[in-house]
């Protein structure tokens, strides 16, 4: 699995090995990730080897998976978490 | 049609000059530039980072289809990588066609559809603290979720 943005901050590294049985759907690998059920986790989308992925999608040996938060179009969301008025529910400047 | 992603600067010039062909009546560029504030916040620089492989073949693909859905004759599509400064370019798409409402509409289609859809993020650090881009939310048939906001 590979972690991008923001989420390198939040898991601490660029990314790690997950074990799951052939065939399991993303779904199952979101369910059983650590950050599963966080705010970060809704807003993610996944890749597996290189193309956009459903949950549904299912997992084999050696697939490359990466979880990919929002790309930059533009909202913003602040590292700092007394930045109140960075971290709008309309996201800020557009 | 040129698709590349770089760590150095664009080759603007270059690659307007080169992408002109005599059947072409337009081009029209799209610069993306580090502005030197959001929100008013001042900028110092703007780090961009993507998943290379990945938004290399996406890049590609997004070209191929502003040829085909709008009927333009090229498109070239520059992305930077690393860190850049207030007034840097990030992002250069260049489109030569016949006539201009193809090539502005295919330029404006593919400056919004790279901001939703291309695995590339921006870390901006302003003069006090530094600051992640999180983006817009993926477009429900790319988010897993399938709730983002509109």
């Amino acid at each position: 699995m590979l972690y991008f943005g923001m989420l390198k901050d939040a898991m601490g590294s660029d990314g790690e090995t997950m074990s799951l049985p052939d065939g399991a759907t993303v779904e199952l690998l979101l369910a059983r990730h650590r950050l599963a059920e966080t705010p970060v986790w809704r807003s993610l989308a996944v890749a597996v080897n290189r193309e956009y992925a459903g949950r549904e999608t299912r997992l084999h040996e050696g697939d490359e998976v990466a979880l990919l938060p929002p790309v930059s179009g533009g909202a913003w969301v602040s590292t700092r978490p007394d930045d109140a008025a960075w971290n709008r529910e309309d996201g800020g400047l557009r | 049609m040129r698709v590349e992603i770089l760590d150095m600067v664009l080759p603007a010039a270059e690659v307007m000059d080169e992408i002109k062909a005599g059947a072409d009546g337009a081009v029209c560029c799209f610069d993306g530039i580090v502005r030197n504030n959001t929100r008013g916040r001042q900028t110092l620089y703007l780090d961009y980072e993507a998943y290379r492989e990945m938004a290399l073949a996406q890049m590609e693909g997004l070209a191929a289809e502003a040829v085909a859905r709008f009927g333009v004759r090229d498109v070239a599509l520059l992305h930077r990588l690393g860190r850049l400064q207030v007034g840097e370019s990030s992002v250069l798409i260049v489109v030569a066609s016949a006539h201009r409402g193809q090539a502005f509409e295919a330029c404006r289609w593919l400056i919004d559809t790279l901001k939703k859809q291309v695995p590339i993020w921006k870390k901006e650090t302003f003069v006090d603290g530094a600051v992640w881009a999180d983006g817009e939310p993926f477009p429900a048939e790319l988010a897993v979720e399938g709730n983002s906001r509109a």
